[in-house]
């Protein structure tokens, strides 16, 4: 494992001047080595089998003790989790970090199964602000309307609102999908940075504005365009990924995905392409 | 941060000072500073509910002071004798707080004038004028105040509240929502954000004989939009106005004594959740507050960024 402390090698942005001091701490960027596997433990994860399904009613239970009885499940090896009466609690379901079958029947408030890598996740009603927020991956299926913030700053995996969101979709997305069977507020893609965003209905005002990356399909009315973003022509390779995205995302029967709108970023407010790949990564 | 709801029977009336209570007191977590309560309540009509407080509760970093009972009771005199003075019989007075009154009285005459001979009287401030509105504000969560002036069985068809954060201003019932919509009987404002241009807009509105009591920017919607119905503007078209009138980031409701509107900034910055169906109108800044009233399964959303609506009873 590399240590940033002590290698007297520079780092690649240290040798172009980036910065000089010497990274330590929780900022210090840690290396996987597989000869040093045995040490690393990925905490809170469990093996879990999908036919082993329980119920859980969350009703008098906070968002702390509800959160903590899920891991309390999924460690017992239960693969489907069904929670009852989630009546608009905040931050239910959060940080689960292995495959998962889990089903809200009801409303989730904000931050609802934000930071989650690899269930798969329904809601069988409403979610609020800031749903899945920083998800890496899994898939997770919104039955009814979502609120602003949508899939923040996702870095990987599929999530889908069947109804329509608020405003700020995919702010900072970094990766994955994000699909909005409804409409869509103002400043939709505002700073994404890669993914894709599909909107089957309206956008409001300010679509994309200041992306640095990425793609946004809409298949409604636009609003406007924010800053930097553009128009491209649609290509075979979207209309392709479109219909097989729309099918996995369950959503958009027999839409004409021909017909939508493609943006991307101008590149003239940011251009990472311009730096080499690793530092694009990095800076990304 | 702050926390606001609002809700609007059509066609009926319920027990709003209950409902609103829960919905705030499941917002308190935004807003543990105050609550402000703007109940619409089924009074005879007959006479003006004046509700006004003739000193302060003073919190942190308000730049009112507490004072003796006694001085308290002194300005409730001469309140009493300048209300004779404007031609206005108290019908009925109740004592709320040391500091705070509900009276009906008699009066048929300019509000604004009103208003303004009652409010010359040092520390006094009239919190609301109507003959449906009971606007009632105070330090402490939504059940404190509630309990300390007996909210809990107000009857009526809609209401607005607000949980606030002290943020911009002191913790005192100056600054706490709802505010009244001075000089207009009936029309309260509460709001979750903040407003940027309050001060040029404020010395534009004073310029144009508008008051405003305290520093707290969100009081300047209820003077905008009360301007703005002076000079002729139906309450909608005032909120439309506000939307391009008012620089910042808000979303607000406002009611009359037979509506209830809500508006949101063009940015979508502050969070709104809306249920609406045939009979009842709910809405508050996070869906738990609708949910402590119809904790069964039901459609909500978000509305959209610079939407304005406004519904009747």
């Amino acid at each position: 494992m590399a240590n940033l402390k002590t290698t007297d090698k520079k780092t690649k942005a240290q040798s172009m001047g980036m910065h000089t001091e010497t990274l330590t701490g929780k900022t210090q960027q840690k290396f996987f080595n597989p000869d040093e596997a045995e040490n690393f433990f990925y905490w809170g994860t469990y093996d879990v089998d999908f036919n082993k399904r329980t119920e859980l009613d969350v009703k008098d239970l906070d968002c702390k003790q509800a959160n903590k009885k899920i891991d309390e499940l999924m460690s017992e090896g239960y693969g489907t989790i069904v929670i009852k009466n989630p009546q608009g609690k905040h931050s239910l379901g959060v940080g689960i970090l292995n495959k998962l079958n889990l089903i809200f029947e009801g409303s989730l408030g904000y931050f609802g199964v934000g930071s989650i890598d690899g269930p798969m996740v329904r809601v069988n009603g409403r979610v609020g602000w800031s749903c899945a927020e920083n998800m890496m991956a899994g898939k997770v299926v919104i039955e009814k309307n979502a609120g602003s913030c949508f899939g923040a700053a996702i870095r990987g995996g599929d999530l889908i609102c069947k109804g329509s969101v608020g405003a700020r979709t995919g702010i900072d997305q970094k990766g994955g999908t994000i699909i909005v069977g409804g409409d869509a507020g103002a400043f939709t893609g505002f700073m994404m940075q890669r993914g894709r965003i599909v909107i089957l209905g309206d956008v409001g005002i300010n679509l994309g504005d200041s992306m640095y990356d990425g793609t946004i399909y809409v298949g409604g009315k636009i609003g406007s365009f924010g800053s930097d973003a553009v128009e491209s022509p649609m290509t075979k390779n979207d209309i392709d990924w479109l219909n097989r995205k729309l099918k996995v995302g369950e959503i958009g029967d027999n839409f004409d995905v021909s017909k939508m709108t493609k943006v991307v970023a101008g590149k003239k407010l940011w251009n990472y392409d311009a730096l080499e790949p690793t530092e694009k990564k990095g800076a990304i | 941060m702050c926390g606001i709801a609002g809700l609007i029977h059509r066609g009926k009336s319920s027990n709003v000072g209950e409902e609103l209570q829960s919905m705030l007191q499941a917002l308190k977590h935004r807003g543990p500073d105050s609550t402000g309560y703007a109940l619409y309540a089924n009074n005879d009509g007959q006479n003006f509910i004046l509700r006004f407080k003739v000193g302060e509760n003073v919190g942190e970093g308000s730049t009112s002071v507490n004072e003796d009972e006694s001085v308290y009771n002194e300005r409730k005199k001469i309140v009493d004798k300048k209300l004779s003075e404007l031609g206005a019989p108290i019908v009925k007075e109740e004592k709320l707080t040391p500091y705070s009154y509900r009276y009906e009285i008699k009066y048929d005459k300019d509000l604004m004038e009103f208003s303004k001979a009652v409010e010359s009287i040092e520390n006094v401030e009239i919190l609301s004028i109507g003959k449906s509105l009971e606007l009632i504000k105070d330090l402490g969560d939504a059940n404190v105040v509630s309990e300390r002036y007996g909210l809990n069985k107000v009857q009526g068809t809609h209401g607005i509240g607000h949980a606030r954060m002290a943020t911009e201003s002191g913790v005192d019932i100056k600054s706490a929502h709802p505010f009244w919509g001075y000089p207009f009987a009936d029309v309260s404002v509460v709001h979750n954000g903040q407003l940027t241009n309050y001060w040029n807009n404020r010395r534009v509105l004073e310029n144009k004989g508008m008051r405003f009591m305290s520093e707290c920017d969100s009081e300047l919607i209820a003077v905008f939009l009360a301007e703005k119905m002076r000079n002729g503007a139906t309450l909608e078209e005032g909120m439309r106005e506000s939307l391009t009138g008012l620089d910042g980031v808000f979303t607000y409701f406002v009611a009359t004594k037979d509506s209830l509107g809500m508006a949101k900034d063009t940015m979508a910055a502050k969070p709104l959740v809306l249920y609406e169906s045939d009979d009842l109108v709910a809405m508050g800044s996070e869906e738990i507050a609708i949910r402590s009233i119809l904790p069964q399964e039901i459609d909500t959303y978000d509305p959209f960024d610079g939407e304005v609506k406004v519904w009747q009873t």
